[in-house]
């Protein structure tokens, strides 16, 4: 008998297989979860008991010395103490190589946790709107990335095992702390590979219908189990900058959720999920950009200048919220610490926020600079084009701010000529109340940017309109002088307390002017007239600018995993376990940055070949016997 | 130029651009806490006070926060004189701490910040009733009881007030010596439970805990019962100050400084506990 619908067909034989499987493997995860939960009551004790329990009916059992049944008070570990010597040298840096390969790890991992994330929303989006090109482009995604989760692993293994190797007391001490964690972040790895192969291969297979609700619950499956091992590793880092569960000399007092839930936990795990999103995107628009360049057909030009545009989309929306992520971290550490928050604010470690001002002025200026050349796809952007010059003003003066040092290390003769140790002008600029208004000047006027890009192929038909545009305006207006005015009155003329105060007030006029732009945007241009817009008409410039993305993200993850590592200074555990290896001090920012260029260099290179083999799976040779009948 | 060579110079470039930028700031190395030894034999006063200077500024990390208005995060500490801020501070109706004197009160709020809040400065949302001070006593700073006195002897000094801490003995220094954790690796490691603390001072070597039976110094079962806390915890600190009857002055005289405050605590809580 023909098969006249193998599609379904295909569903019918194997729906009850896959329910099935799926049903196995839901019960061993509830028997195995229900087992390690009761593996430190009684649930062992149970299993081995016959043996040890036989007894003479009528009589007491029998009592051994040490083993009288009752229960025992675990004894209590303190964190270890290891001198020097306990450190093996290998003859070159062991934080170096920890250092390359954790960052390394984290690059990947980032992108590999990113990527499955915005796919599933792409390919939702697809789903809803019926346009097969969004479904299209989230496989393409998903298969420039699919070599990045083996390098993940792989970079993965090789930073466990150099940790075990080079510092072994501190992962036994981790090891000891978070106990039986360990196996289940190692059975996520398996459940993560199953769903991403199963999503992956199975995208064409699982298209339409009812198989492409499964598709995308195998898609939300994976984000799932990713994001758990996100979350699980982050309570290491955590645990490390900020130890809970366990009392001052690092013996555990807490059971696992106490161990990991400590003050930082949350934040990071909120900052690292946003901050991925916006890495991954930036990644991927690095490889349509690569491809609208090197192709002068124009449907492909279209093709990659609509996927470099959508990551770059994604990237940018996913990078304005990151700074107020930022601040509810460092609220939090200067909560749990203040002495931590100075060490990274105001200690030694300031200086890299000048480099951080430079980098994240790089991802705003590249993001504004893209966003302004891909007016020229719309005729209706002409409309708006005024408003660039203005935008870009801001963004080089809040640019400058952002970069001014407040202390310089000078002469005495400079001193002298300068009448101080700080510049009458660019000392006040200096300092954190210039800057806060200076990165949100520039928030709200990439906003703009935004916002003014998302219009230049609309024109609203509502009534309201005009009032609506009023309302903007006002918005973005009183925003404006009420960051300015909060920066400037409670930064200046009021004690500190109060000028970290001002921050929120200044992130709160940003925050607003983002929600009131998107949803003001998407009330008055419902049902609004669409001009022509046209792919693939845009400079080749302009896709340099996603190249730069790509390379400050990494450069930033780089540098924040140092700050991020170093305000534990010598402590492997923040106040319960000591760092006495010889390289327990926080390296220098010169040091820091020829690190953080040789990972990103390393990445690129992992990158490109992880772009080059996606490309080699669709890249199927000639016949010799067709080239040579062409060439002849 | 072909386009894959244009992208990587473009890559390269912006990378080392960000490199150059991080090679041009002043370049500094975050030291981890080097202990140093005390020479007992030599060490005057004025080097004590020195001592207490160079720690309030580094190993103490006091300076993060105590700096001058409008800067700091925490009272100013080096432009007042903290003997007279003192004794105004315990003169406050607030004040529901223990100390009698300036030493005392500057002592109590190295270790037990909270003790008491000056207007303006507690935790945000506290009302001044929780201090973001860290103990010092306590990691990540974890000052000895010695390290603490040198702070108070240059907080006293400074403004030409007396110094009415005294000067280590031979065995505190010493201590501190064989506390150097950063090339021996052995971090000072203050006992955590009052009977690790009695047990490194081997009290029970001449105390009996649970009888009143007297061994080489006077049984402790009822010590809470007769002594208040500040007695138990003078008899510690300064055991010849007053002697129970029918006993020598045989105790050490030195756990003032081989102590740290939190052992004493827990040492004097404990007993404080012991009542017939």
């Amino acid at each position: 008998m023909i098969d006249k619908n193998p599609g379904l067909s295909f569903w019918n034989r194997y729906k009850v297989s896959i329910w099935i499987f799926f049903l196995l493997m839901l019960t061993a995860g509830v028997i195995g979860a229900s087992q390690g939960f009761s593996a430190e009551g009684s649930g062992v004790s149970e299993r081995i008991a016959p043996i040890g329990r036989v007894h003479i009916a009528g009589q007491p059992f029998v009592e051994f010395e040490g083993a009288s049944g009752e229960s025992q008070e675990p004894e209590l570990v303190a964190a270890p103490r290891p001198t020097r010597k306990d450190y093996p040298d290998i003859g070159v840096s062991s934080r170096a190589l920890v250092w390359i390969l954790a960052q390394m790890h984290l690059f990947f991992g980032a992108l590999v946790l990113a990527v499955p994330l915005f796919v599933l929303v792409i390919e939702l989006t697809g789903v809803i709107t019926g346009d097969d090109r969004y479904d299209d482009m989230a496989h393409e995604f998903m298969k420039i990335s699919l070599v990045g989760f083996s390098i993940t692993a792989i970079i993965g293994g090789s930073l466990a095992l150099a940790l075990f190797a080079l510092y072994p007391d501190l992962m036994a001490y981790l090891m000891h702390v978070f106990g039986a964690q360990w196996l289940v972040y190692a059975g996520l790895f398996f459940l993560e590979s199953f769903f991403l192969y199963t999503y992956y291969y199975g995208w064409n297979a699982f298209r339409y219908g009812n198989k492409k609700w499964l598709h995308l619950t195998l898609g939300l499956m994976l984000n799932a189990s990713g994001l758990t091992i996100m979350v699980l590793a982050n309570s290491w880092a955590t645990f490390m900058m900020a130890p809970s569960g366990v009392n001052e000399v690092g013996a555990v007092v807490g059971n696992i959720w106490e161990v990991m839930k400590g003050p930082l936990w949350n934040p990071i795990n909120l900052h690292r999920f946003i901050a991925n999103i916006a890495f991954g995107g930036a990644v991927v628009g690095a490889y349509a950009a690569f491809k609208f360049l090197s192709t002068r057909d124009p449907k492909l030009r279209a093709h990659y200048d609509w996927m470099g545009y959508t990551s770059n989309f994604i990237a940018i929306l996913a990078f304005l919220p990151l700074p107020f992520a930022g601040y509810w971290l460092m609220a939090e550490i200067y909560a749990y610490s203040q002495q931590m928050g100075i060490t990274a604010m105001g200690g030694i470690l300031a200086w890299l926020f000048i480099v951080q001002a430079v980098l994240i002025g790089t991802i705003l200026l590249a993001g504004n600079f893209y966003l302004w050349s891909g007016m020229s796809r719309t005729e209706g952007s002409v409309r708006y084009q005024w408003l660039i010059k203005y935008i870009a003003v801001v963004l080089v003066i809040s640019f400058l701010i952002w970069v001014t040092p407040h202390t310089l290390i000078l002469s005495a003769r400079e001193m002298a000529a300068m009448g101080g140790s700080h510049h009458h002008i660019l000392g006040p600029l200096g300092i954190m109340p210039a800057k806060n208004v200076a990165v949100n000047l520039m928030l709200v006027v990439t906003f703009l940017s935004f916002q003014i890009y998302r219009r230049s192929d609309k024109v609203a038909t509502v009534s309201w309109a005009p009032a609506g545009n009023a309302l903007m305006v006002a918005i973005y207006a009183v925003a404006i002088v009420n960051i300015i005015f909060a920066g400037v009155y409670y930064g200046y003329f009021t004690n500190t307390v109060y000028k970290v105060g001002s921050s929120v007030m200044q992130v709160a006029s940003t925050l607003v002017v983002i929600i009131a732009g998107i949803v003001i945007d998407s009330l008055m241009f419902r049902n609004a007239r669409t001009l022509p817009s046209h792919w693939g008409k845009i400079s080749d410039r302009s896709q340099y600018a996603l190249f730069a993305l790509p390379i400050a993200f990494t450069w930033l993850m780089g540098l924040m995993g140092y700050v991020r590592s170093s305000v534990k200074t010598h402590w492997h555990v923040y106040t319960v376990m000591k760092d006495n290896s010889p390289e327990n001090y926080i390296p220098t920012i010169g040091y820091a940055g020829n690190m953080i260029t040789l990972v990103t260099l390393l990445f690129l290179v992992c990158v490109l070949f992880m772009f080059w083999v996606a490309n080699l799976s669709s890249t199927r040779q000639s016949r010799p016997e067709e080239l040579e009948g062409s060439v002849g | 130029m072909n386009l894959f060579n244009k992208v990587m110079v473009f890559s390269v470039g912006l990378t080392l651009v960000f490199t150059l930028v991080a090679n041009l700031l002043p370049q500094v190395e975050g030291e981890a806490p080097v202990e140093k030894q005390v020479d007992i034999a030599s060490l005057t006063m004025d080097d004590f006070v020195a001592m207490g200077e160079s720690l309030f500024a580094n190993k103490g990390t006091c300076t993060l926060c105590h700096k001058p208005p409008p800067l700091g995060r925490a009272p100013d500490i080096e432009g007042v004189d903290m003997v007279a801020v003192s004794v105004k501070r315990l003169a406050d109706p607030r004040y529901q701490g223990g100390a009698t004197d300036a030493a005392g009160y500057i002592l109590e709020s190295m270790v037990d910040p909270g003790n008491f809040v000056v207007a303006g400065w507690g935790k945000k949302g506290s009302n001044d009733t929780e201090s973001p001070m860290p103990a010092i006593d306590k990691a990540p700073i974890q000052l000895s009881a010695m390290e603490m006195d040198a702070i108070i002897a240059w907080l006293q000094a400074k403004d030409g007030n007396e110094v009415t801490v005294s000067l280590p003995s031979p065995e505190a220094a010493a201590q501190v010596a064989d506390a150097s954790g950063a090339e021996s690796g052995s971090a000072p490691m203050a006992a955590a439970t009052a009977e690790e603390a009695l047990t490194k001072y081997a009290c029970t070597g001449c105390h009996s805990l649970d009888s009143n039976e007297a061994l080489v110094g006077p049984g402790l079962l009822n010590v809470g019962g007769r002594m208040t806390p500040e007695q138990i915890r003078q008899s510690i600190v300064d055991p010849n100050a007053v002697l129970s009857e029918g006993f020598a002055a045989a105790m050490p005289t030195d756990f003032a400084t081989k102590m740290t405050v939190s052992e004493l605590e827990l040492i004097v809580g404990r007993l404080a506990e012991k009542k017939q």
